[in-house]
């Protein structure tokens, strides 16, 4: 089945079956592996992209569902510089292995775009839906508390 | 994990996916998907045709006109963040904004949770206490069914083949005082026991009330004792232990468990989120 959509600001379009899931069309039809597979079982948002702005686990939808979709990847959020929440990850020492990050990055630059006032207890409240093995997340969310100070509402 | 090979198609009107669904029984209505491809991915669920109804505006929107009238492919964060259900049903709000984690809140709708009837779901259990009605069309035309008729079992509705749920109403309760509270999963976020009260106020005094509980149970259910110890109560100690004492006994036929959380543990819980949930909606 033909999909086509808009990944990184980019028209693609390709020839797939109806059951391979948006993270896959990512990752072996586009060869964009920065978003990473966790669990599979739509629990660590490892696998999370935006949709439409919409943070979204890209492992629990079909690529053909978000056929016509604007995406945005951990590949696609730097603008020249790194994003203000690639940095404060970076600053903060956010990562250890660093396989969480990319969904960590996608999942709470959303999160900051709608709430840019999180308090420390809600920014752990929301990090509910992303799992990171390694840190113990203080530094994830220092992170963010860095990064919403300084995106103030937008980026 | 990839589900087993399936048909797409993306259904163009409401009797179009009624028409796709009915013809074929191995077909199934696909929604957010947050439910059905997790299923499917685990092979637990092989429908041979998925009707994608997530693009018809026909099923979308809240509106509020003496009733809350939900679309039933609102998201859960377009429900948590409406002003509409905010005034009309708060606790339906508060619910679907405990519903997993903000990327599912995003796609997963109201629809397909209720279609989906996880025992552990939250929506559910608040339906239940606000006596929210379900609209449903099919070949033959349109039903309506009462929430509390519609969950059986788990995983199981009343819902039948070739049935779309179109919308979900829900009564004015602005002048109500009401609560949903759960004991979150702790790692997968789903109710291991959620109480919902809705209570009709005269002053001190408690004039009606209406309980619900879920996820300690096979299905959303109302609990009458707890309803009857409440109502012309002063909701005071001696009334909240009644009622959470009764709550264990109405539920009592229905509990569920696992070896982490068995029955007798989510029985005793349901009585003590009985009394959390009051004291939430006293506020
Ligand atoms: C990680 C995770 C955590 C979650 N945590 C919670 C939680 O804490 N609490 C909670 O309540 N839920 C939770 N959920 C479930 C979530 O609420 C789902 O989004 C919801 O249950 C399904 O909605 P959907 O639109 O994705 O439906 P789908 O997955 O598309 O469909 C589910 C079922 O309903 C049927 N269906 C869908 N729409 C209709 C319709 N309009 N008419 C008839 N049949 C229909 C489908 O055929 C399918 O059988 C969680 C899900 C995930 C992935
Ligand atoms: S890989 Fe998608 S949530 Fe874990
Ligand atoms: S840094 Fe290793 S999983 Fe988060």
């Amino acid at each position: 089945m033909k999909v086509s959509m808009t990944v990184n600001g980019k028209g693609v379009e390709r020839d797939v079956e109806p059951r391979m899931l948006l993270v896959h069309f990512l990752r072996e039809e586009l060869d964009m592996t920065g978003t990473k597979i966790g669990c599979d079982t739509s629990q660590c948002g490892a696998c999370t992209v935006h949709l439409d702005g919409k943070a979204l686990k890209s492992c629990t939808m079909l690529a053909v569902q978000a056929d016509g979709a604007d995406i945005t990847t951990i590949e696609g959020l730097a603008n020249g510089d790194l994003h203000v929440m690639q940095e404060s990850f970076w600053e903060n020492h956010g990562l250890q292995c660093g396989y969480c990050t990319p969904g960590m990055i996608m999942s709470t630059t959303a999160l900051v775009q709608d709430n840019p006032n999180m308090s420390e207890g809600e920014i752990r409240h929301q990090l509910e839906g992303n799992l990171c093995r390694c840190t113990g997340y203080h530094n994830i969310v220092k992170a963010v508390q860095q990064a919403s100070e300084k995106m103030g509402g937008g980026d | 994990m990839w589900p087993k090979e399936f048909d797409y198609v993306r259904a163009s009107s409401v009797d179009d996916a009624i028409q796709q669904t009915s013809d074929n029984t191995d077909a199934k209505i696909l929604a957010g998907g947050h439910s059905l491809l997790p299923a499917m991915k685990l092979r637990l669920s092989e429908p041979g045709k998925l009707v994608d109804i997530s693009r018809l505006a026909d099923l979308k929107g809240i509106s509020a006109n003496g009733t809350l009238s939900i679309g039933a492919m609102s998201t859960h964060a377009e429900i948590a963040a409406s002003a509409d259900v905010q005034q009309y049903c708060a606790s339906l709000a508060t619910a679907c904004g405990m519903v997993g984690d903000h990327q599912v809140r995003n796609f997963g709708t109201l629809g397909g949770n209720i279609a989906h009837a996880d025992p552990a779901s939250d929506p559910p259990t608040v339906l239940v206490a606000a006596g929210a009605t379900i609209h449903i069309k099919r070949s033959r035309g349109e039903r309506s069914v009462s929430a509390e008729d519609f969950f059986i079992d788990l995983f199981t509705t009343d819902l039948e083949d070739g049935e779309v749920i179109t919308r979900i109403e829900v009564p004015n309760l602005s002048g109500h005082k009401a609560a949903y509270v759960k004991m979150p999963h702790p790692a997968s976020r789903y109710a291991i026991v959620g109480v919902a009260v809705i209570l009709e106020m005269d002053g001190d005094t408690c004039k009606s009330a209406r309980v619900a509980v879920g996820g300690a149970t096979v299905s959303a259910m109302r609990a009458s004792g707890a309803e009857s110890a409440l109502s012309g109560s002063s909701l005071d100690d001696a009334a909240l232990n009644a009622a959470a004492s009764a709550v264990q006994s109405d539920i009592s036929d229905a509990l569920m468990g696992d070896v982490s959380y068995p029955e007798s543990y989510r029985q005793a819980m349901s009585g003590v989120y009985l009394k959390r949930a009051v004291k939430a909606a006293l506020g």
